[in-house]
């Protein structure tokens, strides 16, 4: 794979390599540090979905379907999902109603450092995973429009731009 | 000088808005879209809502604006000239909108210190001294997002999961034999 392509956005794709880790770390900075600061899950998962955004924006979404396959997101989806309602369903196990966290650890203080980590992950999975399929939904559905236009002269412009992104 | 910040900051909204409704070009549309959450957000932050300002920024001047270019995709940037004005229309608009600003009235003042939801003994107070020794987390926002307010947020994240699955269902689960393809070209050159 080459390792800069579409020679027309150098500056871009340069700018953007550089930042898209940065956007991923603080992501998850935002995403285990909102005990403390603000932020959360929602947040969190907005930001790690903007870097992948932003790469797919400037390198192009084939590249970004490679980095991150369309089904890993819808995977994300509901695992996030999955993991909030789970620790409900834990703490029901242990006896307590859903998502009171107190008996996750021996110290309620403790489970509820655990009970909050696991539903905040959760919330960050989903939103991300959303972000993601709402982004590479948006794409490909345009994408299938300039294939079926791609015989006719309105779609010539839109499908020259899907070849440039490839 | 915080009234004064906050002031010139709504006021930008206010003129942003107007822009937004003048303009005919969508595309400037949309990144004065972006612009006006970006503003809303500085205003979160100045009224100390940092947790707001912080989702503010991320998803209306982020997320949003990506996905209103995305839509603009399936149409023209230009908006069609409207129609006549409605008399009928306008006259419901400025009336709602003074019901609106009546409504208003009632509430208590901005930073009111009196206000019921400051001094309800069984919310704010009780969040306040409690939540340290009952949930941990320094960030109170935190304790009752996920702890107290735990099973709202679990229906939050349901409509999120929800949305998802519906855009999905509208645009993204076609076959993409010829972007599989390609994908799979890259990987044997790589």
């Amino acid at each position: 794979m080459r390792r800069y392509p579409r020679q027309n956005h150098r500056v871009l794709q340069v700018v953007a390599r550089l930042l898209v880790p940065f956007m991923i770390l603080f992501g998850l900075y935002v995403q285990f540090h909102g005990d403390y600061g603000p932020g959360g899950g929602f947040q969190a998962g907005v930001i790690v979905a903007s870097g992948l955004i932003l790469y797919g924006l400037v390198f192009g979404i084939q590249r970004a379907r490679f980095v991150c396959p369309p089904s890993w997101a819808r995977v994300m989806m509901s695992l996030g999902v999955l993991i909030y309602a789970g620790t409900g369903v834990v703490t029901m196990l242990l006896g307590a109603n859903l998502l009171d966290y107190d008996v996750l650890a021996h110290d309620p203080l403790h489970g509820q450092h655990w009970g909050i980590f696991a539903v905040e992950l959760g919330v960050g999975v989903t939103v991300t995973g959303v972000m993601i399929s709402l982004f590479y939904g948006f794409s490909s559905a345009r994408d299938a429009i300039d294939r079926q236009n791609s015989g006719l002269p309105s779609g010539v412009e839109a499908s020259s731009n899907v070849e440039q992104s490839q | 000088m915080e009234t004064f910040i906050v002031g010139v900051l709504l006021s930008f909204l206010v003129i942003i808005a107007i822009g937004i409704i003048v303009l005919r070009d969508l595309l400037a549309a949309v990144i004065l879209l972006g612009v006006y959450s970006l503003i809303a957000a500085g205003a979160f932050v100045v009224m100390d809502a940092v947790d707001v300002a912080f989702t503010e920024a991320a998803v209306g001047a982020g997320i949003s604006t990506i996905l209103y270019l995305g839509a603009l995709r399936f149409t023209t940037d230009r908006q069609k000239p409207r129609g006549h004005d409605s008399l009928p229309a306008l006259l419901f608009v400025v009336i709602t909108g003074a019901l609106l600003i009546y409504g208003t009235l009632d509430m208590p003042h901005y930073g009111s210190a009196t206000s019921p939801a400051q001094t309800h003994e069984q919310v704010a107070v009780r969040f306040l001294e409690v939540s340290g020794d009952e949930v941990g987390p320094p960030n109170i926002v935190t304790s009752v997002l996920a702890s107290y307010r735990g099973y709202d947020t679990l229906g939050e994240t349901v409509v999120v999961f929800a949305a998802g699955i519906a855009v999905m269902s509208l645009l993204g689960l076609r076959r993409r034999r010829p972007v599989d393809e390609v994908v799979d070209d890259e990987r044997a050159e790589s």
